[in-house]
């Protein structure tokens, strides 16, 4: 049931023309299982350049796997078997040869909980540059990385506090700020904002939508506004519970705006009008 | 409707209760009965707690009045006498001091970097990954039985490095004079041999001493320290872990930038109890060290600990000679005092740093 992605008009934001060479990646799943459970089926997601990628849907249907699947997180999950592929400068990163630490290294994450490492603010966002091995002027590095996450003015003066005195909203862009200090080319974040209050919410929204000008972003999130309000495209994942099993797959792949306004499936139709969760 | 007024004429009202109940409710006060073993159970536990504290300056205070006569006799000399000679009527504790830190000190590093790496091994999912993929390699890892043989192991394997802790300690002496020392005799001869210059190495190993010592004091205090280490590794929330593997850090770059120092403070805890059961240590210690009152920077050379001196002491010590073993067990508990305040405060202090 993999929605394919018809050549679109521009958006009223400056979205990225859809052609194929924007494509940064191609996620393509056709099984993936945690043991014998399978979790995600079917699904197929482009993900380009310079945009918002939301994948929403239902407690369960797998998104996060999905999102998971982009940099090998799942890797670290035992029992974890992928069949598919997912496209990234022209290699599939689940090739025989290719480091899942590596991956990692070029496709950043942001994780639903803050989770800044308890050291200084400075060394959480030196971290990726230490690991990488950056010979440059780190502390322009961080402070650039600050900036971008709009965290700098509140802790340009205590930069060698612990991220963890920090508050929830100001460690999760900590982590975004760890996140892009090494620029990698992609980003994805986990229901960024499911731990964080409705103000932290709206500067982690408005970062996002200032990040998409360097950065391509794929985020999970189960809150609709949010998907409407900064996703560029939106793919709505339902769970199949058919088989006796909780397997998700991909119902309807589109530009936000369409996916919202004109839903074509069934079951979008009734998730985004609240029918369910 | 107040409370007061609705309180049923057939029911008590205890003293104190805001309600009486009405007719037909669940609800009740709580009764006498429950009110008694509340008040008693609360009572007991404050009793004990005190008994606990008063237990211990109990048994500070007599040792410390046994010591008092030594202690007004001998004075600081007793610290800083590195003689103890019964016929010359000179008593010293400095050479059992020294001994007492030295193998205790030498011990924890050993017993330290071995148990922290247990640690790590049984706490990282090592042997999991490995045997996982070997029974992915034999495609049973989803079986129900095989594809639980790797926490099976794992857990095997830290109750029997935490049954080390249970080997009484006349039994590690024992293995230590018929064991190590033999084991370890003919390398330590080389050493001595060849790299004699070395302060290390500059006596020869004649049979008991420093080194065969420390061995036995290091296995002792390994489950210790590996038991609270990976507690300690374990209860490293999963989200750290998840934000350096998902910033491309390989497993040792997550174990030792990130895990290990999340972690420091309860490894650190576990060191400090480590150290004070070295301190402490008796029998193991009285078999192999030597007991011979020497200062040495040497592995090999004979030396004594003041718990050695006090067990070898005791059983023909006359009325004097107790009290002067008294101040020696007086210093030994200070020590031991000192070392635990120290990583308290250390402790304290690594708290408030992650904090800020």
């Amino acid at each position: 049931m993999a929605a394919s992605v018809q050549p679109i008009e521009p958006n009223s934001r400056p979205v990225a023309s859809p052609h194929d060479h924007d494509i940064v990646m191609h996620c393509d799943i056709r099984e993936l299982f945690y043991g014998n459970f399978k979790a995600v089926r079917d699904t197929s997601i482009p993900i380009k350049k310079n945009s918002i990628t939301a994948f929403i849907g239902p407690s369960g249907c797998g998104k996060s796997t999905v999102l998971r699947c982009l940099n090998r997180m799942n890797d670290l999950v035992r029992g974890f078997r992928f069949e598919g592929k997912v496209r990234f400068r022209g290699r599939d990163i689940y090739e025989t040869g290719i480091d899942p630490v590596a991956v990692r290294r070029f496709i950043g994450m942001v994780f639903q909980q803050p989770n800044p490492f308890a050291t200084s603010i400075f060394n959480n966002v030196a971290f990726g540059l230490r690991l990488n091995g950056y010979k440059g002027d780190k502390a322009a590095k961080v402070e650039s990385a600050l900036r971008g996450a709009a965290l700098w003015d509140e802790v340009k003066d205590k930069l060698h506090k612990s991220g963890l005195s920090l508050s929830g909203g100001q460690q999760q862009r900590l982590c975004i700020a760890r996140a892009i200090a090494t620029e990698p080319e992609v980003l994805l974040m986990d229901e960024p904002c499911s731990a964080l209050d409705p103000i932290a919410t709206r500067k982690i929204e408005e970062l996002m939508t200032d990040l998409r000008k360097k950065f391509t972003i794929a985020i999970v999130t189960h809150n609709l506004q949010q998907a409407q309000r900064v996703a560029d495209y939106t793919g709505f994942l339902y769970v199949d519970t058919s088989m006796g099993g909780r397997t998700g797959y991909l119902v309807e792949f589109e530009q936000s705006r369409k996916l919202f306004e004109d839903p074509q499936h069934k079951h979008t139709k009734e998730y985004i009008r609240g029918e369910f969760s | 409707m107040s409370a007061h007024s609705s309180a049923q004429p057939g029911l008590p009202v205890l003293p104190g209760a805001l309600f009486g109940s009405r007719q037909g409710e669940i609800t009740q006060v709580p009764s006498p009965l429950q009110r008694a073993v509340d008040v008693t159970f609360r009572r007991l536990c404050h009793a004990f707690a005190w008994f606990t504290i008063l237990l211990v300056t109990f048994i500070v205070l007599r040792i410390a009045m046994s010591a008092a006569p030594a202690m007004r006799e001998q004075g600081w000399g007793f610290l800083t006498g590195r003689v103890w000679d019964a016929n010359a009527g000179q008593f010293g504790i400095l050479a059992q001091i020294w001994g007492t830190l030295y193998t205790s000190i030498l011990a924890l590093i050993l017993g330290t970097a071995f148990g922290v790496a247990a640690a790590v091994f049984l706490s990282e999912g090592f042997l999991g990954s490995t045997i996982f993929g070997l029974l992915k390699y034999f495609g049973v890892h989803l079986h129900p039985w095989w594809g639980r043989l790797p926490d099976q192991i794992e857990r095997i394997l830290k109750e029997l490095i935490e049954l080390l802790a249970a080997i009484p300690s006349v039994v590690y002496g024992l293995w230590g004079i018929f064991v190590v020392i033999p084991l370890i005799r003919p390398l330590c001869h080389a050493l001595h041999e060849h790299a004699g210059w070395i302060p290390l190495f500059s006596t020869d190993l004649s049979g008991p001493g420093v080194l065969p010592a420390v061995i036995v004091l290091a296995i002792m205090i390994m489950p210790t320290v590996t038991a609270i280490s990976r507690d300690a590794l374990v209860s490293v929330p999963v989200k750290l872990r998840m934000a350096a593997y998902g910033l491309g850090a390989t497993r040792w770059e997550s174990i030792f930038a990130v895990i290990l120092p999340t972690a420091s403070r309860g490894i650190a805890g576990g060191i400090v109890l480590a150290f004070g059961r070295a301190l402490g240590e008796t029998m193991a210690l009285a078999m192999l060290v030597g007991n011979s009152n020497q200062i040495n920077l040497s592995l090999f050379s004979p030396a004594n600990t003041l718990a050695a001196l006090l067990a070898n002491n005791f059983p023909e010590a006359g009325p004097r000679e107790v009290g002067l073993l008294m101040y020696a067990a007086l210093v030994l508990l200070g020590i031991t005092l000192v070392v635990n305040i120290m990583g308290a405060f250390i402790l304290q202090r690594a708290a408030k740093n992650a904090a800020e």
